[in-house]
């Protein structure tokens, strides 16, 4: 071949379409504030239900993980995401239907070598890497308070 | 390695089978069977494929009108770990089987062995098929179906189909008469959401070698067929060609015919299903009707796997040639 792998790498480069950026951040700006407009909504819900605001925060979340898995399980939200990106994917939505979506998919290979094992293989990371950096932030937050940095 | 055969091998009969989309798509009513349900009437994604294959098996049995046990081998290969789809489908045909993987180029990779097979003389027929299943590939190689992700515009998508031809010494349509089989290329490239750009040196190598070799240039064929390059990977398969100082103007990518773009499928189609099915249902017809005389069909597959993608190692691809003519053509002295 006459091309070699530069010249190749810049051809790439230059016929490969480019991805939309400003539709898909109108795109992720419109359903990712919808998605939380929901939850503000369930937030008032709750709070004028008498939950303490700890309470009617926990529930809000709970309602729209617990949203996000049954429109996972009937296909919609994948399809909302199609479009949606980072705007279905941020929230914490786009975290259970990366639970849930895997354990769908691998049921056929049992509830636990299925199921269980591969129900993370997407959220893992960010339960390992979430808990990973809350430790580096207490440590920070509690030689700040020892010595009153 | 250039392979011109020292007799034409016919291809007697043909079958595809596709799924609910490609059904939909721009080849409607071509297919042997266009399956509403992608599961096939099956419990998983794996059995669903098995049976895509066993219905495309069992329909290329039937136009031929011949029973399972008259044929006398089979060689194929799909794209789940281990082949296992053909060998789960053999396990109910009971012939002969070879199992072959060379990704998306499976196909071509089964008609040249099994051409090889027949002109030889050691089996009278020989079945060469190839197939994929959008929800088998996916699983696999990217995220659960479910899982609410952006396809890239370079993306491709898999393509749900089977596609099988039987191979004899004699017949009245369509004849492998050359074939080449290709070399492993790789140049440089590592996303695995752009294949046609990984795949498109392997198939413009593997054309210039065999224009080389066969000493004829694109002009003299009706039709030069890629596998699964799309949109992107055809741009890129052209501008290197334009590079070797070989002119193309009657190029088709079978992952660009067998969806329309509005069926948001990005770059176009992909999978051995893609290139299987598109040949046995839209190629191979033409030959029946007279208006193909002489066509390339170039099966393109990219030779990664989830493993080595995650490793960051570059995709090495490859692509099979085979020379299909009419009858008239193929006994030109």
């Amino acid at each position: 071949m006459r091309t070699n792998k530069k010249q190749y790498d810049k051809m790439v480069k230059n016929t490969s379409p480019k991805s939309r950026v400003v539709r898909n951040c109108i795109w992720a700006f419109c359903t990712g504030g919808t998605i939380c407009l929901v939850g503000e909504v369930l937030m008032n819900v709750y709070t004028k239900a008498y939950f303490t605001i700890g309470d009617a925060r926990l529930l809000t979340s709970i309602t729209l993980v617990g949203l996000s898995a049954v429109l996972t399980a009937a296909g919609w939200y994948g399809r909302l995401a199609k479009r949606a990106g980072a705007g279905t994917l941020v929230p914490i939505t786009g975290f259970a239907n990366a639970v849930v979506s895997p354990a769908i998919e691998f049921k056929s290979e049992g509830l636990i070598t299925g199921v269980a094992c591969k129900m993370f293989i997407i959220a893992g990371p960010v339960i390992v890497y979430g808990t990973l950096s809350s430790v580096v932030y207490g440590i920070i937050l509690f030689v700040k308070g020892r010595y009153g940095l | 390695m250039y392979i011109k055969y020292r007799r034409p091998v016919a291809i007697t009969q043909w079958a595809s089978v596709v799924g609910k989309k490609e059904g939909r798509g721009p080849l409607s009513g071509k297919f042997d069977e266009e399956c509403g349900d992608d599961y096939f009437g099956q419990a998983t994604w794996e059995k669903a494929e098995t049976e895509l294959q066993s219905r495309c098996l069992s329909h290329l049995l039937h136009k031929k009108g011949i029973g399972r046990n008259d044929v006398e081998l089979i060689l194929g290969g799909d794209l789940c770990n281990q082949i296992t789809s053909t060998a789960y489908t053999m396990r109910t045909i009971g012939a002969p089987f070879m199992g072959l993987y060379n990704a998306c180029s499976t196909m071509a990779e089964a008609m040249i062995a099994a051409a090889c097979m027949v002109d030889g003389g050691y089996t009278s027929n020989a079945v060469a098929l190839a197939s994929s299943h959008f929800c088998t590939a996916e699983r696999q190689f990217r995220t659960p179906l479910d899982y609410g992700g952006k396809r890239t515009p370079t993306a491709q998508w898999t393509v749900t189909g089977c596609g099988s031809v039987m191979l004899e010494r004699f017949g009245k349509d369509a004849f492998i008469t050359a074939a080449q089989i290709g070399r492993v290329v790789d140049l440089g490239v590592k996303d695995a959401n752009n294949m046609g750009a990984a795949m498109a040196p392997a198939a413009a190598e593997t054309l210039k070698r065999f224009l080389y070799a066969s000493g004829t240039d694109c002009n003299d064929y009706d039709a030069i067929y890629t596998g699964d390059l799309g949109r992107v990977g055809s741009d890129l398969f052209f501008h290197l060609l334009e590079n070797e100082k070989i002119s193309i103007d009657n190029h088709t990518d079978c992952g660009c015919v067998i969806f329309s773009f509005s069926q948001n499928v990005q770059s176009g189609a992909s999978g051995c299903g893609c290139g299987a099915s598109v040949l046995a249902a839209d190629i191979l017809p033409k030959f029946e009707n007279g208006e193909y005389k002489n066509i390339l069909f170039i099966a393109t597959g990219a030779l990664m796997s989830p493993a080595t993608s995650m490793q960051g190692e570059s995709i090495p691809c490859i692509a099979h040639l085979v020379n299909i003519k009419s009858k008239e053509e193929a006994h030109k002295k």
